[in-house]
């Protein structure tokens, strides 16, 4: 039974969650994914659930580190400025091999920054979730629709790969209601034989642990998890393209701003400049693939971003000097706008 | 089977047990290390031990296990 | 024959990394030995935390988790809110517990969360080669303190069962020492009542055990527990500082 309801997207992200299983919520209020919490702290008491408000984003992703270590599909959810806070249990929750959700309602910064939405925690998302070697599955959805979708899939893969995994959306996103259809997941959580959560007396006991004190030990724990990587990135990379075929301009842009980006190609066209856009779905694994596809039949790239650019980064090494790759964004939370996009486009098809 | 078994392999010799043993019959190896290069503790007068346990009780490393005679 | 000790089931079979007479070893045994006499071995899961005990996870032989450093509680209240089936120790030392990790040992405190803490006390960090603890005595020469603990410079030591005992979510708050065998035996009643509770669902439990650091104190391991008599007993007065089974 499927059922099409309006909502926000930070509501659609806290109820993707409990219909993909997911129960336990360990949360502390910041601006702009607040009703992320306050959406969990309604229902999830009903239905036998755990709404848990901690101390501190340390404490509440420590928790969440606590709860996937035993076994059961949990999550957590901030901004830009607890994210920084939560990237301690994220690497330990990588080195252990322990998959949870965490999401990221990105705000501007840097340090206590702005509240408006974001795109300034990319690097952040997809090279440094904290300290080590190590990477985490990013999704990041463009409507409230495919909130739903990828909160799923990324429960599912996070188990699949034993990674953490995070959904980065912006403040623009989470705060946006359009119409959902909520749908139950296809997959059913996964089996986890690892789980800390008693041994029964039927095995022997599970150390969920990150800490290898030999070098090569760690080292080959490293490459065994960079193997799962290059598995990760051959088979979950994720984009959609739109307007792309006989596309001479290739904007590429994620979130929200691909909704700015896709209305300015679609002007474009009308003014006679062959405009496409690529959006990135996966930004780990970065869908390289696509890119390569299109840098030898395009003229050049465009990357909108809002920061100052970071997400041009992974096109210019997945274009590989094969075509100009240029960059604009508006940062600090503010949101380009259609116009301003367009003028990029039409003054690179000059 | 002794009141004491003492586990020789796995003690650190810190002395613990020596200093708490009401009647004093354990001393640290005086004529070599185990494996480990620990001078181990030993007894020195089993028929004196009143299987207190309290060599086993201050022991960090479980070295000794403790039987008593039935009565 | 019959035995009158022998190594408790709950602790693994292996040589701990220790040092001689570090009474670690005294208090790994008493937390396995209370996890038999419950008979909750199978259903158990032990939170290792950061310093000379993190590789604790190796010698019990429950199911165990390692968390990040101070983060003990909040490992342990996400293992037992999605498993309150589950009995959930923490193992902890000073600078983890008062330290880095004093909002996690406090917020469980107070939310009385249901689960059972052992805070070893030794006054000084010992992992990282004795630099100065939450818990190092005034006046007490470590790496980081080598004049002497100054309090007008460096700061007071804290209480740690005498600060947690005001707050409501408490169960129980025992000091108990490592130093002797009679202090040895009240230490294990105390362990073994701070799991009992949280098996009746009593809320936060912690015992706080004086331990020593032979190593980094600069004693032999015997010199080391009459330097903790001597030294830590009067600064940390060995008692229940709440237990709610009192006022009933």
């Amino acid at each position: 039974m499927s059922k099409r309801v309006l909502m926000k997207g930070n509501e659609a992200l806290a109820e993707a969650a409990i219909q993909a299983g997911c129960i336990h919520f360990f949360g502390y209020p910041i601006t702009p994914q607040t009703e992320v919490a306050a959406y969990m702290s309604k229902r999830l008491p009903k239905i036998g659930g755990v709404y848990l408000q901690a101390e501190s984003e340390l404490a509440a992703s420590n928790m969440l580190l606590g709860a996937a270590a035993s076994g059961i599909r949990a999550m957590t959810s901030s901004s830009s400025p607890g994210i920084s806070l939560k990237t301690e249990a994220i690497s330990y929750m990588a080195g252990s091999d322990v998959p949870a959700l965490i999401i990221n309602v990105q705000r501007g910064g840097p340090g206590l920054g702005g509240i408006q939405p974001s795109q300034a925690d990319y690097f952040q998302a997809t090279r440094a979730l904290g300290h080590g070697d190590f990477q985490v599955l990013v999704f990041a959805p463009s409507t409230v629709q495919e909130i739903m979708d990828l909160v799923y899939l990324a429960f599912d893969r996070a188990e699949e790969y034993r990674v953490p995994a995070m959904i980065l959306a912006d403040g623009m996103l989470g705060q946006m209601m359009e119409p959902v259809v909520i749908e139950k997941p296809q997959t059913s959580a996964h089996e986890k034989p690892w789980a800390a959560n008693g041994h029964k007396n039927v095995r022997k006991h599970n150390i969920i642990n990150s800490l290898y004190l030999q070098a090569e030990e760690l080292e080959n724990r490293v490459v065994e998890r960079y193997r799962r990587y290059e598995a990760i990135k051959a088979k979950e990379q994720r984009a959609e393209e739109y307007l792309m075929d006989d596309a001479e301009i290739a904007v590429v842009a994620y979130g929200a701003t691909s909704r700015i980006v896709k209305a300015a190609v679609k002007e474009a066209r009308e003014r006679g400049v062959k405009a496409g856009c690529i959006r990135p779905i996966t930004l780990w694994p970065y869908p390289t693939d696509t890119i390569v596809k299109y840098r030898d039949k395009v003229k050049c790239f465009l990357s909108v971003e809002m920061s100052m650019g970071q997400m041009v980064e992974d096109v210019r090494l997945a274009v590989n000097g094969a075509a100009p790759v240029e960059f604009y964004g508006r940062t600090g939370g503010v949101i380009p706008e259609p116009g301003e996009v367009l003028d990029k486009i039409m003054e690179l098809g000059r | 089977m002794e009141k004491l078994t003492i586990n020789r392999e796995k003690c650190k010799g810190c002395g613990l047990c020596v200093s708490v043993c009401p009647k004093k019959i354990l001393r640290l190896s005086e004529d070599g290390f185990n494996s480990k290069g620990y001078r181990a503790v030993e007894v020195t007068d089993i028929d004196k031990c009143i299987s207190c346990a309290m060599c086993a009780t201050i022991c960090p490393d479980v070295v000794i296990r403790v039987e008593r005679a039935e009565r | 024959m019959s035995v009158i000790f022998e190594k408790p089931k709950a602790l693994c079979d292996v040589d701990t990394h220790y040092c001689p007479g570090c009474t670690h070893g005294i208090v790994h045994r008493l937390v396995a030995e209370a996890i038999d006499e419950l008979g909750v071995e199978g259903q158990t899961v032990g939170i290792a935390s950061v310093g000379c005990s993190v590789m604790s996870y190796n010698y019990f032989a429950c199911d165990m988790i390692q968390a990040p450093h101070g983060r003990a509680p909040a490992v342990a209240t996400g293992v037992k809110r999605a498993h309150p089936e589950c009995v959930v120790f923490t193992y902890q030392g000073d600078g983890d517990l008062a330290a880095i990790g004093t909002a996690e040992t406090v917020h469980s405190a107070t939310r009385g969360e249901n689960i059972t803490v052992i805070f070893i006390n030794n006054a000084i960090y010992g992992m990282t080669g004795g630099q100065m603890a939450p818990t190092t005595l005034p006046g007490q020469v470590t790496q980081t303190t080598p004049y002497g603990r100054d309090v007008s410079y460096s700061g007071n030591p804290i209480r740690v069962c005498e600060m947690l005992s005001t707050l409501d979510g408490v169960a129980l708050a025992q000091r108990v020492a490592a130093d002797s065998v009679p202090h040895i035996k009240e230490a294990r009643k105390a362990i073994v009542k701070a799991f009992k509770n949280q098996i009746e669902k009593k809320g936060f439990s912690i015992v706080e055990v004086l331990s020593t650091c032979p190593t980094n104190w600069g004693l032999s391991p015997v010199e080391a527990m009459q330097w903790l008599r001597d030294n830590m007993i009067p600064y940390y007065p060995l008692g229940v500082y709440k237990d709610i089974d009192d006022k009933q």
